[in-house]
């Protein structure tokens, strides 16, 4: 995909952004970048970008969050630091929106500067296999009230569609059809396909925009 | 495409709720269960369901003894201080006899404590839920597959001897994602011909209600609801035995605390220490009968919990004293960590056993 200043990850409450959004940032990075990823989750207190703070401190990312996050502070707080994602132009950002419409509502303060300096990938992160986006018409509905939150169109999509640790090549090779209809569906082209490391050598020839991602672990189960 | 779906644990409770026929959440928002309650909004009023956000969790109580009393499925979830809340109609609910689904999310406490995960409303659930003599059939999931299945279960069994059913789950539980299979059978809800739905002049009234004028009625109630549990005992116990062939040490653990000993229990059988578990799938009616009989091969006993030590005391009663039991712990909304737990192992196994 092109790669953009900025790029934001919204979609459905469990649609994987955070983690989309992590493995993003570090690819950012192996590239040589400045990154900045951000941490923008309103809703879900938990499974937080800052679950990966020591890999962004080794890899030389910034960490901008709630000084809450993870803590027993179940407030939707956001970070002051948020403002340099649009205040300096020298950042690479990677943004991490909270779920459904209620998360994308953090764009409200962030859009305007975003939309001025038209420099951004804003990807809807799509899971076939959540219950309520299994369809094109549930994932559409869930696309336009981001939208409508959000103040920021869509610009593409991120078929993220997986059964956790579970995945098989087989269930991503039966995602791509609904990824392609929400493409047609919405108009935005499909500009990543996630893939889970081990799978990623079977499935590159397959899936439109292969990126592979590593999952964060869970010590405890 | 698979025929799995990936959920997040409050998210399978509430769509094998629907499964089951549920067509009635009352709620009120708290972390770690929220989702509970957002799938609700979501999903009742497309299948002309009733989701009701309402004004406290005392009011919710009392609206699924409202529904209950009509004979349909209803259900309520919270967390550990909405629970708290709820208490006096949990008791109503007992003292009227209806069935309902109430399920409880834990988080740390005591008080408005923290959002992260405990186990510390275990005697709650199986020892206090409310004033008055009676028990509610309290079932823990240790999987985001038996959120769902044990929710269907739970409907089923309230129905069967109308009490409540309890699902005690913590924070994790609630948060995990997984991969969950929504196909099972759901037995239908049985005739209640107890139900206030009106006598079309055809039936003497139906009356739902906890109160009692004459205390030999009063008394006679409660030993008949004693019998009932008498039989609950015998029949629904549920729980799993894992790797207790020739286990030398048993855990007791169950939720998130039986999965973090399941990886403590398999690093200890690579050292060649002769370790299994009971997981309590039942908190109550507790596996007593498993834990007694276990005493022909075990030494000791290590109970996992995410608490202070709740449930060591029903191993405790369940073992007679026969072996030490001791504890392997976190509280305040920690975790204990598999390495935590193979230490508990290694120790017992030093001490032969008797640790």
């Amino acid at each position: 995909m092109e790669q953009k200043r900025i790029t934001l990850f919204a979609g459905h409450y469990g649609s994987g952004k955070t983690n989309i959004a992590v493995n993003y940032a570090l690819y950012m990075a192996r590239q040589g970048k400045k990154v900045a990823i951000a941490d923008l989750d309103i809703v879900n207190p938990y499974f937080r970008t800052k679950d990966s703070t020591e890999l962004f401190a080794e890899r030389g990312i910034d960490l901008i969050c709630s000084p809450y996050a993870n803590s027993n502070v179940d407030i939707p707080a956001l970070p002051q630091e948020m403002y340099a994602l649009t205040d300096d132009p020298s950042i690479t950002a990677v943004l991490d929106i909270g779920g459904d419409d209620r998360g994308a509502l953090v764009l409200g303060r962030l859009a305007p500067a975003i939309l001025r300096e038209g420099n951004y990938e804003m990807l809807l992160v799509i899971n076939c296999y959540r219950p309520l986006t299994q369809d094109v018409a549930s994932t559409m509905e869930v696309l336009h009230e981001i939208e409508a939150a959000g103040g920021i169109r869509f610009s593409g999509i991120v078929n993220n569609s997986n059964l956790g640790a579970d995945t098989t090549a087989d269930d991503i090779r039966a995602s791509l059809a609904y990824a392609e209809e929400v493409s047609r569906a919405s108009g935005l082209p499909i500009v990543l396909t996630t893939v889970r490391q081990d799978l990623y050598a079977e499935l590159a020839d397959e899936a439109p925009n292969p990126f592979a991602l590593g999952l964060q672990k869970n010590k405890y189960l | 495409m698979a025929d799995k779906v990936l959920m997040k644990g409050n998210e399978a409770i509430a769509e094998a709720a629907i499964m089951a026929g549920c067509r009635f959440y009352f709620g009120y928002p708290i972390t770690p269960q929220t989702e509970i309650a957002a799938y609700m909004a979501k999903r009742m009023p497309k299948i002309g369901g009733t989701f009701l956000q309402a004004e406290s969790e005392v009011a919710a109580i009392n609206m699924v003894y409202g529904v209950a009393s009509t004979g349909l499925r209803v259900m309520t979830s919270s967390s550990s201080p909405g629970i708290s809340l709820k208490s006096e109609g949990l008791s109503y609910l007992a003292g009227a006899d209806l069935p309902s689904l109430v399920v409880n999310v834990q988080r740390g406490g005591p008080g408005l404590g923290g959002i992260q995960p405990s186990q510390s409303d275990y005697f709650q659930a199986t020892k206090a839920g409310g004033h008055g003599d009676f028990r509610m059939i309290v079932l823990a999931p240790s999987s985001v597959q038996e959120m769902a299945e044990l929710t269907v279960r739970g409907f089923e069994l309230a129905d069967q001897y109308r009490m409540t059913a309890m699902i005690l789950a913590d924070g994790t539980m609630g948060q995990m994602m997984e991969p969950v299979s929504l196909n099972f059978d759901v037995k239908p809800s049985p005739e209640k011909p107890w139900a206030t739905t009106g006598t079309k002049l055809e039936r003497p009234h139906n009356i739902v209600n906890s109160l009692s004028l004459v205390p030999e009625e009063l008394e006679d109630l409660n030993f008949k609801r004693y019998e009932k549990y008498k039989i609950i005992e015998e029949n629904e116990v549920m729980y799993e035995s894992y790797r207790m062939e020739d286990a030398e040490i048993c855990i007791a653990a169950f939720g998130i605390a039986a999965r973090v000993s399941r990886n403590a229990i398999d690093a200890a059988r690579e050292l060649g220490i002769k370790v299994g578990m009971i997981r309590p799938i039942t908190l109550w009616p507790f596996p007593k009968k498993a834990f007694k009989e276990s005493l022909s091969t075990v030494k000791s006993y290590i109970s996992v919990e995410l608490s202070m030590g709740q449930m060591i005391e029903d191993v405790m009663l369940a073992t007679e004293g026969r072996a030490p039991v001791t504890l392997c712990n976190r509280a305040g909304g920690m975790i204990p960590s598999p390495e935590q737990v193979l230490e508990s192992i290694k120790l017992a196994a030093k001490n032969g056993g008797n640790n």
